[in-house]
């Protein structure tokens, strides 16, 4: 397993240029600006990565997923997306580079409570795109037909159960038709069935679905328990004490001597419980 | 030792550490008091400039998001208000405006009504009760939506989406509670000058409805179109960014919520009477 003490950041057999791009960052702990939650963080993620990041409950995972969406400013060091400092772009720009990363929040995504579910998924198209109202209604069919949420189009947000809940943050997430899509712990709600739709889902968009007009997308996967993931993802890495630790590629899993990689696993957390 | 935020350190006292007195912890209540009173002022005007800066900047951004959104407050805080508005306009106009027209008309002073009516209904009555009834009805519903919606992590989602919360959230609130109480005083007005004269009529008041309605004309001014206007539209400005302040400036826990609710009621009825104070200077200066 290797540190990422050195500023060059971490590079686990990617196959196109840089999207997200940490260089010596500090994560800061629920946005604040006065507690790290990851500290001396290098990694690189590239166009078509499956990255799969694992680490105990409040390990700093939503905290490091936040600061790659952009949500979060880092603490220290300098975070690139899509090949720009940040910290040097301008407000407009920096809108324009987050538009192209996605973001599923964990424990029933977030959604606007007040809204239905195709409102949910309308509205960042409403907002932001200048499509017609047909263009925008046929994507928002096109994106719930894919998730399968057609018959709960009309339902309220806050009515429907965990498992749909989650799935209609992965629609609202698409709807922009993001290059970077990042999830922070999908399975920690849905039961087995629904476990594997979202596996099948998250393979076809790393392939290149017909949603994003047959683009492969680049994935990072937060979680506690690698085992969904180990056949699935094609890069590794954990947080432990404060640290971002790359593991490898698949063949890395199982021969790392790591106790925290062979605990997270063998673990079976609680389904719903919290992650970090 | 410490007590009450205040430390009190008396040489060759460290095993027997001694109480401030009641007096110091009495002062060191009343500096807190000072200090919370400051910041809650300073985050307030924060908040208000910022709404102010999106609402400049982004004004006409995404109009077809955004313009529902302000329709569905003026609905929400003006139309869904109007049968509460009328009860207590019909309710103002039967109890104090029709006696005050009996009262004045049994001291000979009936020539003077609608200097009155226009001095307590028009300048005062209306713009205030209808600044309440939204604040009763819509403002505090505001706070405990947006306090729910930031303990729920909407606020967030909707950053992750590249949408501003300040142009998504507050500022329809700000134009609809504006609009809406603007509107709201102009119909509790109409209700309770003509509610009153109706009381005062059945009381066989010796005034005629034309030279009632006269009175009233001539009595107002431009100028009281014009200060109506600011003042309905400042209450409304006044409440929508207090509470929305108190539901979004913070992250609240949902058990937080009612106490936020009630800081914003108590703070936009404190704001509101002191804009009220400044409208009363401003036409005493005219």
């Amino acid at each position: 397993m290797k540190d990422t003490s050195s500023p060059h950041p971490t590079r686990v057999a990617g196959v196109g240029g840089p999207v997200i791009e940490l260089v010596n960052v500090s994560i800061a702990a629920g946005g604040r600006q006065h507690a790290a939650a990851l500290e001396g963080t290098n990694w690189r993620i590239s166009a078509g990565d499956y990255w799969v990041v694992g680490g105990l409950p409040g390990s700093g995972k939503s905290d490091l997923l936040a600061t790659l969406a952009g949500l979060y400013r880092p603490l220290s060091g300098t975070l690139n997306l899509f090949g720009s400092d940040v910290a040097a772009l301008s407000e407009e720009d920096f809108s324009a580079a987050r538009m192209r990363i996605g973001l599923v929040f964990e424990n029933g995504g977030r959604l606007f409570n007040q809204l239905s579910v195709a409102e949910n998924v309308e509205l960042p198209l409403r907002y932001h795109r200048g499509r017609t109202e047909t263009e925008t209604g046929e994507r928002v069919k096109a994106i719930l037909d894919a998730t399968e949420l057609t018959p709960w189009a009309e339902n309220t947000a806050g009515r429907i159960n965990l498992a749909r809940r989650q799935r209609v943050a992965l629609a609202r997430a698409l709807a922009l038709g993001p290059e970077v899509l990042l999830l922070d712990n999908p399975l920690g709600g849905p039961g087995l069935q629904e476990a594997r739709w979202w596996r099948d889902f998250l393979a076809q968009l790393a392939g290149g679905h017909e949603l994003l007009r047959g683009r492969p997308i680049t994935l990072v996967i937060a979680c506690h328990d690698l085992r969904p993931w180990a056949d699935q993802g094609k890069q590794f890495a954990v947080l432990k004490q404060k640290r971002w630790l790359a593991v490898g590629g698949r063949a890395d899993l199982t021969c790392g001597d790591e106790p925290l990689l062979h605990e997270l696993l063998a673990t079976e957390f609680g389904v719903g419980q919290p992650g970090g | 030792m410490k007590t009450g935020g205040v430390t009190t350190h008396i040489p060759g006292s460290e095993t027997h550490p001694v109480s401030p007195s009641k007096g110091l912890r009495r002062l060191d209540a009343i500096g807190r008091s000072i200090i919370h009173f400051v910041q809650t002022v300073e985050g307030l005007v924060a908040f208000a400039l910022i709404t102010f800066g999106v609402a400049f900047t982004k004004f006409n951004a995404s109009p077809r998001v955004f313009h529902p959104l302000v329709r569905a407050q003026i609905y929400r805080a003006g139309l869904r208000l109007l049968p509460m508005t009328s009860f207590l306009a019909c309710a103002l106009g039967l109890v104090i405006i029709g006696q005050m027209v009996a009262l004045l008309t049994r001291v000979g002073a009936q020539n003077f009504a609608g200097t009155v009516m226009v001095t307590v209904v028009v300048r005062e009555l209306g713009p205030l009760a209808a600044a309440l009834l939204v604040l009763t009805r819509a403002g505090a519903a505001y706070v405990i939506e947006l306090g729910t919606a930031r303990a729920m992590g909407e606020v967030e989602a909707l950053e992750a989406l590249c949408i501003d919360p300040i142009h998504y959230l507050v500022l329809p609130r700000v134009i609809g509670l504006a609009l809406a109480i603007f509107s709201l005083t102009v119909y509790f007005i109409l209700v309770t000058l003509v509610s009153g004269y109706l009381f005062a009529f059945v009381q066989d008041v010796p005034l005629l409805p034309a030279d009632y309605f006269k009175q009233l004309a001539v009595a107002l001014t431009w100028e009281d179109f014009a200060l109506l206007a600011f003042k309905t539209c400042g209450f409304g400005v006044v409440i929508a960014v207090v509470t929305c302040y108190q539901g979004l400036a913070q992250p609240l826990h949902i058990e937080e919520v009612s106490g936020a609710t009630t800081r914003a009621v108590v703070q936009s009825v404190v704001a509101c009477v002191l804009l009220d104070v400044l409208f009363i200077v401003i036409y005493l200066v005219m």
